[in-house]
């Protein structure tokens, strides 16, 4: 391993504060995913993908990341300022005008480690299965990995792409589902129930590891486990339980922070939970 | 008017099958991607060729356009074929977002645009496509007129850098322009200068002006008519140097009046060169099921049309 579970948590303590603070500082945003995914993330850029922070768009050679549900864009700011890809002083500029660090991520304003715009829904497997293609016909034994909201699963979009995967063999796909059960009205089980997500997606073709996404150790192996799946004739999803707002414990669990901003007291509060390792932007 | 005659009809389609076939000759980075219309898209030679360059989607336009943007990463130049309403309205958010806003090097090329689809009606004909993509910030609109133009268009939106819409059709119509022409992206065609009134054609309305201007000729009427393929970015240079010379024009197009290239032509000239204008395309409605010749009369798209837009501009006039 790179780094020890110790180190990957202090760096996911450090991810949490600035989910907080860059949310805190523009009174908008979407903490609640985004601190859900905060070991997935940490664990992908720090341990599991062989990637450069010397950004170049076409990726040949290394591993690559498309963020489907873009609306957890705070995690993924820090997540790739943190590991490298941009300073870390411009995650102050989230949501404001003329910033790089914008709402939902995007490639039109050249923010290294972006490499395609998403925030409208159900867009990102497609994509990412496009570039998992271009590898193989490239001749590129490098892995491409995404992450999908569970409510995200309602767009229909996605069981085009789910369709596609396993008969074409997209076996260099790692696909994870945030599967936290809860969407912006309510829990996705009251709004538009998944039903049994792994017998789905094992109906359509593919491989289906579990995993609790919110334990440093348990996503690293679960990451790992997936790697070895890979080029054996199929695509990888990975399920991975998270509770959204984990980390912050009056957020944790509830879909009320799916896109609200804390306020000053609320932000003291969530910053006392989680200690500074790295330094504050 | 300079004369111009045709061998053989041939359906622009059949154009953009033989410069796709090229393409994927000259640059093994050129992918195609079809959405089960093979077949109609004329893609066969391409795919026979280089199989494993050809990715069939099955009925999922969705996710064509995401897969097409996503192989761009890493080198890919990807064309998409499908129809033209399940090319654009059916596809917009995933052609603005991952795309458009991502600036990536797809093609996304559709046939059977506009009424002359024919009998399959007003599902398959869509007559907003151009709208619809002219709208879109950095998107390349080309509505090449014939089977040689299409093949150039297709072979020149290869070498360029970004997001192309490539429009085109299913009739069989006369096949006039060079066929060693080089096309370049954004230049005016000019097919007849003339005098008294410019007529600018886009797609098969192209040989219906030269047959107006023909017409127009015996009526002692000295037309100019420009061939403009590429609706954006538009020629504004060309239109503007005619307009000065004619000082009224027509705007011929298969598509709705509304969001055309007609108006197009109108806000370039209402800000530079304000002038009488005339639009011959479809009146903001549907199609319906009938021939395509049938479908161009009832709808006002025939070289009568033009003949008299371009009389009744000319009287508009000071």
């Amino acid at each position: 391993m790179k780094h020890t579970i110790n180190e990957l948590e202090d760096i996911v303590s450090q991810v949490r504060r600035d989910i907080v603070r860059m949310v805190h500082g523009c009174q908008s945003g979407h903490p609640g995913g985004s601190l859900g995914c905060a070991e997935f993330l940490t664990a992908l850029y720090f341990e599991t993908m062989n990637h450069s922070t010397d950004f170049k768009m076409d990726g040949k050679g290394e591993d690559l990341f498309f963020l489907s549900n873009g609306h957890i864009s705070p995690v993924f700011y820090s997540v790739l300022a943190r590991s490298g890809y941009f300073e870390v002083s411009e995650l102050a500029t989230f949501r404001k005008l003329n910033s790089r660090v914008q709402g939902h991520p995007t490639t039109h304003e050249g923010l290294p480690g972006i490499r395609i715009a998403s925030g409208s829904l159900g867009q990102g497997m497609s994509v990412a299965i496009g570039a998992a293609l271009t590898k193989k016909l490239n001749k590129d034994h490098s892995l491409v990995f995404s992450l999908h909201g569970d409510g995200e699963l309602q767009e229909g979009q996605n069981w085009e792409a789910i369709m596609f995967a396993p008969h074409n063999k997209v076996d260099n796909l790692i696909a994870t589902i945030d599967y936290n059960g809860q969407q912006i009205d309510g829990p996705t089980e009251k709004v538009l129930s998944l039903e049994n997500l792994q017998a789905k997606f094992e109906a359509f073709g593919w491989h289906v590891i579990t995993s609790n996404g919110n334990n440093m150790e348990d996503i690293v192996k679960a990451l790992e486990y997936a790697k070895s799946l890979t080029g054996k004739g199929r695509p990888i999803l990975n399920l991975m339980s998270t509770q959204m707002g984990y980390g912050v414990d009056f957020m944790v669990g509830s879909h009320k922070w799916h896109g609200t901003a804390p306020n000053d007291e609320q932000l003291a509060s969530a910053l006392n939970q989680n200690k500074e390792t790295l330094g504050d932007y | 008017m300079k004369k111009y005659t045709y061998s053989e009809k041939k359906d622009t389609r059949s154009g953009f099958g033989a410069g796709l076939h090229e393409a994927g000759q000259k640059n093994p980075e050129v992918v195609a991607l079809c959405a089960d219309l093979k077949g109609s898209l004329k893609m066969d030679a391409f795919a026979d060729e280089f199989p494993e360059r050809f990715i069939q989607i099955g009925i999922a336009e969705a996710n064509m356009i995401g897969i097409a943007a996503g192989m761009t990463i890493g080198g890919k130049i990807p064309f998409t074929g499908t129809f033209a309403n399940f090319s654009t309205g059916r596809v917009y958010d995933q052609i603005r977002q991952s795309v458009a806003y991502s600036n990536k090097n797809v093609k996304i090329c559709a046939s059977h645009a506009g009424l002359t689809l024919g009998e399959d009606g007003a599902t398959h004909q869509i007559l907003e496509d151009i709208g619809l993509m002219k709208m879109l910030p950095g998107m390349v609109v080309i509505n090449p007129c014939d089977y040689n133009q299409t093949k150039a268009a297709t072979l020149a939106i290869a070498e360029y850098e970004g997001p192309v819409y490539l429009r085109f059709g299913r009739p069989s119509i006369p096949v006039f322009t060079d066929p060693d022409q080089k096309f370049e992206i954004g230049k005016a065609w000019m097919v007849n200068e003339g005098t008294d009134v410019t007529i600018i054609a886009t797609g098969h309305m192209v040989w219906k002006a030269i047959e107006a201007g023909e017409q127009l000729a015996e009526l002692g009427i000295d037309a100019e008519i420009i061939n403009i393929h590429t609706i954006k970015p538009l020629d504004e240079e060309a239109i503007l140097k005619s307009l000065q010379k004619t000082g009224c024009v027509v705007t011929c197009e298969e598509h709705n009046k509304f969001g055309g290239l007609g108006e197009s032509v109108a806000r370039l000239l209402s800000t530079e060169l304000p002038s009488p204008q005339e639009f011959v395309a479809v009146n903001d409605s549907f199609g319906e099921s009938g021939t395509p010749d049938q479908l161009m009369t009832k709808y006002g798209l025939d070289t009568i049309n033009i003949v008299e837009a371009a009389q009744k501009v000319i009287k508009r006039k000071k």
